[in-house]
């Protein structure tokens, strides 16, 4: 079999693994979509009124604000997901299975690459379900065509790619299950400190640079200019620079990290 | 290289200043069982984790399977199949999954795969916990299902890491069973213990491990010959008895406050009959006679403890 073969057939074998895993063990995926969803529920029903005066643009209300709100919490769902890859990465590490695949004669990438493709998979649902509460209680994407529509699924789907390899870089990392939360905690904290739910220029003058140098408010400013119409600029450039950048990284990170001799 | 399965020459590995293994040579021949004996921290392990190529070595010629460790790790991880110390199944998912995950992984077909995980999973009586997660087998399942996973691909060299540890003794001779089941099929099988008797059901030759060298290698009987622990154990409540046996019986050790006296032997018949034979003309008779053979301990004793070992075991009688 050629090398690519294996690895394809390998990778597959691995990411049906990893969806047995998901499927029969939910609730941390399902736990960690709360969080993006009381998120957006709390922003829009308590706070939305006073936080929508901050957009700028003069009175727009509450359906302003959702609009506003909607595709910094689709991204926020997928750090918030990563999460759980680091988690079940630091934990599938210290399975006894895993010294079993690497005495096996079997791509040896194809385990991690299971775990991306699997995560990218459950980042994408959830994306889908935070989508579907977004639509529920009142979020419509204004004038977006199908190559746009286009565009913003691409995006996600290239953001939680590139989150995804961090995660798995960081899971490798992490001795146990609370260590890997801890160490991913970056990936939901920095959503926060993104345009995700006030725009940049409302913020302090120092503050500013942390917001808009990071993954987070390029991709957010991209996906509200192809959801809702408004201005993309540079952003589109630098938020696929950022993806590729990361997953990149990501990827050379963790292939090293899980090449080297277990400790144990 | 011909009938080595598994050929080791200078083995070397240390995690930082301390040296694990300490320049190993270890010859298996195809077909036979090995086992490597020495407490826990011996290096055990890191020997199994290196020829089963999980870890490198630091030095050494190492040669499984008849290839090169270090230059062609991925043939001779075709080869070998590893059932380590701590359980290598997926406990999120159940016996039959992690079977055809073994099947999927050997790149077996779909029938294919489902047959032989069928057949092993009867084999090793699982088929009836065959759909219930492997989180929730016993001590004793999880090994089994661990070693039918080992051999979903066929492997000519099989590395068992202390199989029976933590196993109940009606699990351990199920365990015993199915290892010279194995070798009866013409696989080599590699394992680790640190029960000598163990060792001695199993292995066609066993070497101990310690600190990091082989201390020594043989047959289980070659072994237990360098090992002077073997004696037969008397004890009195009588203290007169006592006194009138110790004074019959030549080379004897005596433990005055307790009562007891030891003769060095091997426990064999002929030994006992003298020993018994010596009290019946003295007319006396021991309330308590029990044969102690060399164990683990005797054996590390003896080959660690300096000065009373023997330096040729061919002439090792205490």
């Amino acid at each position: 079999m050629s090398n690519l073969a294996l690895a394809v057939r390998d990778s597959s074998t691995m990411l049906r693994r990893n969806l047995l895993h998901a499927r029969r063990y939910p609730s941390l995926t399902l736990n960690l979509l709360l969080t993006p969803v009381m998120l957006l529920l709390l922003f829009v029903y308590i706070f939305g009124d006073v936080m929508s005066a901050g957009l700028g643009d003069g009175a727009g209300g509450r359906s302003a604000y959702i609009a506003y709100i909607v595709p910094g919490l689709l991204l926020m769902t997928i750090g918030s997901t990563t999460i759980g890859t680091a988690v079940s990465v630091s934990m599938d590490m210290n399975e006894g299975i895993i010294a079993r695949f690497r005495t096996m004669a079997i791509h040896r990438g194809s385990v991690l690459v299971g775990h991306v493709i699997g995560s990218v998979l459950q980042s994408v649902a959830s994306v889908i379900l935070v989508g579907a509460v977004g639509v529920a209680i009142g979020f419509r994407s204004t004038d977006a065509t199908a190559l746009e529509w286009l565009a913003a699924f691409g995006l996600l789907v290239l953001f939680a790619l590139a989150l995804t390899w961090i995660a798995v870089g960081m899971g490798l990392i992490s001795p146990n299950a609370e260590a890997a939360s801890n160490n991913a905690l970056p990936l939901i904290l920095l959503p926060l400190l993104s345009s995700a739910f006030v725009p940049v220029d409302g913020m302090p003058g120092w503050f500013r640079p942390v917001a808009e140098y990071q993954p987070f408010t390029p991709a957010i400013e991209t996906l509200r200019g192809l959801l809702l119409g408004t201005e993309i600029g540079h952003n589109g450039w630098l938020a696929v620079a950022w993806c590729v950048g990361l997953a990149v990284l990501g990827y050379f990170w963790a292939t090293a990290k899980f090449q080297q001799d277990p400790k144990r | 290289m011909t009938g080595l399965a598994i050929a080791a020459n200078g083995l070397r590995k240390s995690y930082g200043d301390k040296a694990v293994l300490d320049g190993i040579d270890l010859a298996v021949p195809e077909g036979t069982i090995f086992s490597l004996l020495g407490p826990n921290g011996a290096g055990k392990t890191t020997v199994v984790k290196i020829l089963s190529t999980l870890v490198t070595a630091d030095a050494g010629e190492l040669r499984v399977g008849g290839h090169d460790l270090a230059a062609d790790p991925q043939a001779v991880r075709a080869t070998i199949g590893v059932t380590g110390q701590f359980s290598a199944v997926d406990g999120l998912i159940t016996g039959e999954e992690n079977m055809l995950l073994m099947a999927d992984l050997h790149h077996l077909s779909k029938r294919e795969g489902r047959r032989v995980s069928a057949e092993l999973l009867e084999r090793f009586d699982l088929a009836e916990a065959a759909s219930k997660p492997a989180s929730t087998y016993s001590g004793g399942m999880k090994r089994r299902l661990d070693i039918a996973m080992t051999l979903v691909g066929g492997p000519r060299i099989i590395f068992l890491d202390e199989p029976t540890t933590g196993l109940d003794p009606r699990s351990r001779h199920t365990m015993w069973q199915i290892i010279r089941e194995l070798v009866t099929g013409g696989v080599t099988v590699f394992l680790t213990t640190q029960y000598l008797e163990e060792a001695d059901e199993l292995a066609h030759r066993i070497a101990v491990l310690h600190d990091g060298t082989i201390a020594a290698e043989g047959t289980a009987d070659e072994l237990k010959r360098i090992v002077p622990g073997g004696h037969v154990r008397l004890r009195f409540t009588d203290p007169a008895a006592y006194r009138k046996a110790a004074s019959a019986l030549r080379e004897v050790t005596r433990d005055d406050d307790a009562l007891t006296l030891r003769i060095p032997g091997d426990g064999s018949q002929r030994e006992l009959r003298a020993v018994l034979d010596a009290l019946d003309s003295a007319g006396v008779e021991a309330d308590e006679l029990t044969v102690h053979t060399p164990d683990l301990d005797d054996v590390f004793f003896a080959l660690t403890g300096g000065a009373a070992v023997p330096a040729q075991p061919k002439e090792a009688v205490r």
